[in-house]
């Protein structure tokens, strides 16, 4: 099989990166097209399956969410109000949180809400939550994507070096510094690098002030100092993922084969063990990828970042329920997207799969 | 240097003489505290001197009384939440593994939909809507830490209930609670043990992540996490005050995961449950 001029010896990791690149450099067209149509019965399948199981699962966390919110303490309106209350109070307070209908029926009109995007209105300030969530979103997503270009080659790479290097002192040194990193709380670092960055050095600004339009260059000049953070926060954890799944395939009798023919160490790892760990590793990126839009909540917190965070942090104070509920929703959501699309993607890398039992 | 017939690490030893200290400090803190916790005894983010060995808060507390109390508040509460934790999450999976059928889907399938939210935004949601106090917070955070302890309980009991000893239990016809008590609970705890730390520093962060944020321990109860919100602008000045109650967790977590990993490294067998999993 041939991928740019190159005969590959594995056609299989190869074939991976032909439908990848298609229509890149690949010579042999009519090839591909067979072998993605090819591929597209034996997977679709599996994939499909994941993708409903996608939905179930949201669906699940819908109902979730709302059983959490609305069902559990009874009556959301005392809950809100406190035993102060009078009432009068708590009668309209109800009506207006629609209270007065049936919990099924309550959870329909919330649940076909969301799906055309009508998610409420906020109980504090009366805005309506679509037109809050969806530019707070898109910063908080702007910052998690700052954060895992810098964290994910830099995670990966370093922990292959230190996989190649096991037991020697700089993967030893891996080892300490990643560990102290993983049990540190999020804004001891922020901190940290604020007193080191923007105290001591004016390098950085210690809040970042984002808003709308704002130019490109000057949004990430304000967002680094929060995007280091977490990528010292998430690099530290996949870095050691990284390592001990390149080194559980390491103990494999093929891996050993390999060495017994005289390959170096280096090789052994860069062409025979990463394709094989290459599918928990993608597994081990999505998961921090989530926890990258997810734990920007203390991040968000510490710089005064004016994410969904910051949003979902301040309705929990001032208890705005419907908002609760939105901001919940929109993170369950992306949370169990990128855990379907890591899925899907391991699907797609495990030559295994790719043949008919 | 040997503890329970086991090489003692260098970085064990510093872990345990840390986390050793700090239970200390949290048992005793009223009788070792400089000041009493609510008293102004200086101005506004002092600077640190004999007197007061990490300056002062917000409004001249000393730090240093403030951190001790607040140690024994959070320590406390992460305690509490991590044994409730466990006695929910290794009830329900050795029930889910002993019992199996319809019990084992349904509680399965719950921890499933419960970990496809993330914790965080779980709890908030539910401190959302109960408002945030002790009681509230140690039970939202121990049923949600108590689907990864249940993770971890049915993956044991899995493998040990189809064990001889265990089907000999049953057919001598001892009940479920025999089983789970006196079959398979006295072969689990090695990895329990382990997991445990490791879950204490997990709600130990949480917890302290929430109290930052606002929305954990509420005053005038102090807490660490509660401290570096307090004295957060002070870093704008270049102050330091926010720092030490920020360190003080750091040195708890990094200790207990020095330990844990210790304890880790003399479980790993290269056979039984320990590998199994």
């Amino acid at each position: 099989m041939r991928i740019g001029g190159r005969v590959c010896a594995r056609p299989f990791f190869c074939s991976t990166f032909g439908i990848v690149v298609q229509g890149l450099h690949v010579e042999n067209t009519e090839y591909f097209v067979a072998l993605f149509t090819n591929l597209l019965h034996f997977m679709a399948k599996l994939i499909v399956n994941r993708l409903l199981l996608g939905v179930l699962t949201l669906f699940a966390v819908s109902v979730l969410i709302f059983v959490c919110t609305q069902i559990l303490p009874g009556d959301v309106a005392s809950a809100v109000l406190g035993q102060g209350a009078t009432p009068e109070a708590l009668v309209i307070f109800r009506r207006e949180l629609g209270l007065d209908v049936p919990a099924h029926l309550r959870y329909w009109h919330w649940l076909v809400g969301a799906l055309h995007g009508d998610l409420g209105v906020a109980l504090t300030n009366k805005r309506v939550i679509i037109d809050e969530i969806l530019p707070r979103m898109g910063n908080t997503l702007f910052l998690a994507a700052y954060a895992a270009l810098i964290a994910i080659p830099l995670a990966v790479g370093l922990g292959v070096i230190s996989a190649i290097n096991e037991g020697k002192w700089s993967d030893r040194l891996a080892n300490v510094v990643t560990l102290v990193a993983i049990s540190l709380p999020e804004f001891f670092i922020a901190y940290l690098l604020i007193i080191f960055l923007a105290v001591d050095v004016e390098l950085f600004p210690s809040l970042s002030t984002v808003f709308k339009g704002m130019p490109f260059s000057e949004r990430v000049y304000q967002s680094t100092l929060p995007a280091f953070t977490l990528t010292l926060l998430v690099a530290a954890h996949m870095l050691r993922m990284t390592r001990s799944s390149v080194l559980s395939v390491m103990s494999t009798p093929y891996i050993e084969m390999a060495f017994l023919k005289g390959a170096p160490r280096r090789r052994v790892i860069v062409r025979h063990a990463l394709p094989n760990a290459a599918a928990p590793i993608i597994t081990v990126i999505a998961l921090n990828m989530a926890y990258l839009v997810v734990g920007v909540v203390v991040i968000e917190a510490v710089f005064v970042y004016p994410g969904l965070g910051q949003l979902m942090v301040d309705a929990v104070s001032k208890r705005d329920v419907p908002v609760i509920q939105a901001c919940g929703l929109t993170f369950a959501t992306v949370f169990v997207l990128l855990n379907t699309l890591a899925d899907i993607l391991v699907i797609l890398v495990n030559p295994r799969l790719r043949h008919k039992r | 240097m040997k503890l329970f017939g086991h090489k003692l690490t260098v970085s064990a030893a510093i872990g345990m003489a840390v986390v050793g200290l700090f239970v200390f400090i949290s048992l005793f803190t009223p009788w070792i505290a400089p000041y009493s916790e609510s008293a102004n005894v200086a101005g506004t983010w002092d600077e640190p001197s004999a007197k007061l060995l990490f300056g002062a808060d917000q409004i001249g507390r000393d730090m240093l009384t403030r951190m001790m109390y607040g140690s024994r508040m959070t320590i406390g509460v992460a305690l509490a939440i991590t044994t409730l934790s466990f006695a929910i999450g290794i009830l329900t999976g050795l029930v889910s593994a002993v019992v199996g059928g319809w019990v084992d889907v349904f509680f399965t399938r719950l921890v499933d939909v419960m970990l496809s939210i993330p914790s965080l935004i779980f709890a908030l949601i539910i401190l959302g809507v109960f408002g945030s106090s002790i009681p509230v917070l140690i039970m939202t955070i121990a049923v949600l830490d108590s689907t990864r302890v249940f993770r971890l309980a049915r993956a044991l009991g899995m493998n040990l209930t189809v064990m001889e000893y265990v089907e000999a239990a049953r057919l001598r016809g001892e009940g479920l609670w025999w089983v789970i008590t006196r079959e398979i609970l006295p072969n689990a705890w090695a990895p329990l043990v382990s997991e445990f730390g490791l879950r204490f520093c997990f709600n130990f962060l949480f917890i302290a992540g929430l109290s930052f944020l606002g929305l954990g321990i509420q005053p005038p109860y102090a807490d660490l996490g509660g401290m570096v919100r307090e004295n957060a602008a002070a870093i704008n000045f270049g102050i330091m005050a926010p720092i030490y109650p920020a360190t003080a967790i750091a040195l708890l977590t990094v200790s207990v995961n020095l330990v844990v990993d210790w304890m880790l490294s003399i479980d790993a067998r290269p056979s039984g449950a320990q590998a199994e999993l």
